[in-house]
């Protein structure tokens, strides 16, 4: 039998009135986003690799800053909206019903267009003037780099990778060649990076500094010291058995102890300096010795059967 | 096929798939040459360690590929392997006999002697701190370990015709050598340091890196310090 419901009854009062879901959103969101930005920006920016060791290291830690900042508002935005649906919108156990037909909404398509066309647009102009205008990013720019410092005094630093150590030749200082590596504080360098078989990748974490290791190719990168201390140099191209052990220190000291280390070594290894190829941008290993082709020739020479075999199948 | 016989099938299949696997991680990825342990045979914070150099390695199936050998120090045996272990904070008296012929380096810088005592080591008990491999039939190998910066060319047999005379049969007890000595102190960390010949000896193969470059056990090894 029928009843007729009660005056105090909810259906009587009708469907509970909605929160307004999409102003609760949105204040949340633009809350958590500034919380967000300045959390990024100021506490967590500092702290992002590479650090500042270097001109080229700092641009790199504030272009993930801003990358970092301006992607808390997105990741919020998705967590918030999750969290909130999760929480508002569950369905009941029994519910099995479905849900109201959507037909889209213009407005809100062309506000989504837009703005992540808008941000993803700004990414991609930021990107490209960081790396093309700001101290060349530590990249690796090739035999004709595209940036170049301001200074005229520039420290000339070749990085010589071979299976499986790094080496470091200094021209302005006589050309020595040293398995250390030394740059004064302050004072522009610039890598110029090569190898004497295969790729190997020069890796100067704290220094930003990146730049791939061809032979035959100078691939010159560009940074100035902006801190005292040591760095790590990682070889970042899987080259072959000890890859993993292709690794030393550097360090920055200060411009007077650097002239004093750099005056020191080129004495030091003057006999040593004497043994070396010219000082060149690149190397060609075959080039060696009238010996070692003579002993070539005559198919004279231990280590396997000499250096480049004729008979080998593979030549450089 | 019925259900008993599918399910013996599959677990046969899964088994034999199991089997490979493991020898193929077993004898080939996990697989590594014996280590030669010279930490016992230490004495007065002093350990002697005994390698050679052959221009080939008749003991394997890769006949042509250089190799270095180590010596066993309880029986004095010479084995085919370049891992060694030594003690921490410990001077290393190192004796390459170098029975190879001359190869120039690919880098003549190699030719300096680095992080040994003294920097320098002794050729036929003469010092030398560093050889010209570009002017002279002089560098056959280098016993290189980046780690704690040690770099020593290895001495050749100084005439043509000792290198037309180089011992044929591995492990070497006579023919045209040099013999190579050398110290160095050990970190007071333990630790492994990989080492290395840096001159690319591997003959018959890309820019000489393949082969016996590229395979422990013969030009290249590893030194475990034992704290």
């Amino acid at each position: 039998m029928a009843t007729e419901a009660s005056p105090s009854s909810p259906e009587a009062q009708g469907p509970a009135a909605e929160p307004r879901h999409g102003l609760r959103l949105l204040i949340l969101w633009i809350v958590a986003s500034v919380i967000g930005c300045l959390l990024v920006y100021f506490v967590w920016g500092p702290h992002l690799p590479p650090g500042d060791m270097s001109s080229s290291a700092a641009n790199q830690q504030f272009d993930l800053t801003v990358l970092g900042t301006i992607a808390t508002p997105v990741f919020l935005g998705v967590v918030i909206y999750m969290g909130y649906a999760l929480t508002f919108w569950r369905a009941k156990d029994d519910d099995e019903t479905d849900g109201p037909p959507i037909h889209g909404n213009a407005k809100i398509q062309l506000t989504w267009i837009a703005t992540t066309t808008v941000v993803v647009l700004a990414l991609a102009v930021f990107g490209t003037v960081e790396l093309w205008t700001v101290q060349g990013a530590g990249a690796g720019e090739g035999p004709q780099p595209i940036w170049k410092p301001g200074s005229a005094s520039i420290l000339q630093v070749q990085v010589i990778g071979q299976q499986w150590a790094w080496t470091y030749r200094y021209p302005q200082f006589g050309g020595f060649e040293t398995a250390q590596l030394e740059l004064p504080l302050n004072e522009p360098v610039q890598f110029n990076v090569t190898s004497l078989d295969v790729i190997h990748s020069f890796w100067a974490y704290q220094l930003g500094v990146k730049a791939d290791a061809n032979p035959g190719v100078n691939n010159v990168a560009y940074t100035t010291p902006k801190h005292a201390g040591s760095f790590v140099v990682r070889c970042s191209e899987l080259c072959g058995l000890w890859h993993g052990a292709m690794f030393d220190y550097g360090k920055v000291v200060s411009p007077a102890a650097f002239q004093t280390w750099a005056q020191q070594t080129e004495t030091q290894l003057a006999s040593v300096t004497k043994m070396l190829p010219p000082y060149a941008a690149t190397y060609d290993p075959t080039d060696i010795a009238n010996l070692g082709k003579v002993l070539v020739q005559l198919g004279i020479g231990g280590a396997g059967g000499g250096y480049y075999n004729p008979n080998d199948p593979e030549q450089p | 096929m019925s259900l008993p016989a599918r399910v013996t099938t599959l677990l046969i299949a899964f088994v034999a798939v199991v089997v490979v696997v493991t020898f193929v991680a077993v004898h080939f990825i996990l697989s590594s040459p014996p280590v030669e342990n010279y930490t016992p045979y230490a004495s007065g914070g002093q350990v002697n360690v005994v390698l050679q150099t052959d221009p080939q390695n008749t003991v394997t199936n890769k006949p042509d590929w250089v190799s270095y050998f180590i010596q066993d120090p309880r029986t004095k045996q010479w084995v085919h392997t370049t891992y060694f272990a030594v003690p921490a904070a410990t001077k290393v008296n190192v004796t390459i006999e170098g029975y190879d012929g001359c190869t120039p380096l690919r880098n003549p810088v190699w030719g300096q002697v680095t992080g040994t005592i003294g920097g320098v080591e002794y050729v036929n008990g003469q010092p030398v701190s560093e050889l010209n491999s570009w002017s002279g039939c002089n560098v056959q190998h280098t016993f290189t370990m980046a780690g704690l910066g040690i770099n020593v060319p290895i001495a050749s047999p100084p005439t043509l015709k000792e290198e037309n005379n180089l011992c044929g049969t591995s492990p070497c007890t006579s023919g045209p050598h040099q013999v190579v000595t050398f110290s160095f102190m050990t970190p007071a960390k333990g630790g492994t340091f990989r080492w290395q010949c840096i001159i690319p000896c591997g003959g018959g193969y890309l820019d000489g890196n393949g082969g016996p470059m590229s395979t422990p056990g013969y030009m290249s090894g590893q030194m475990e310090v034992q704290a």
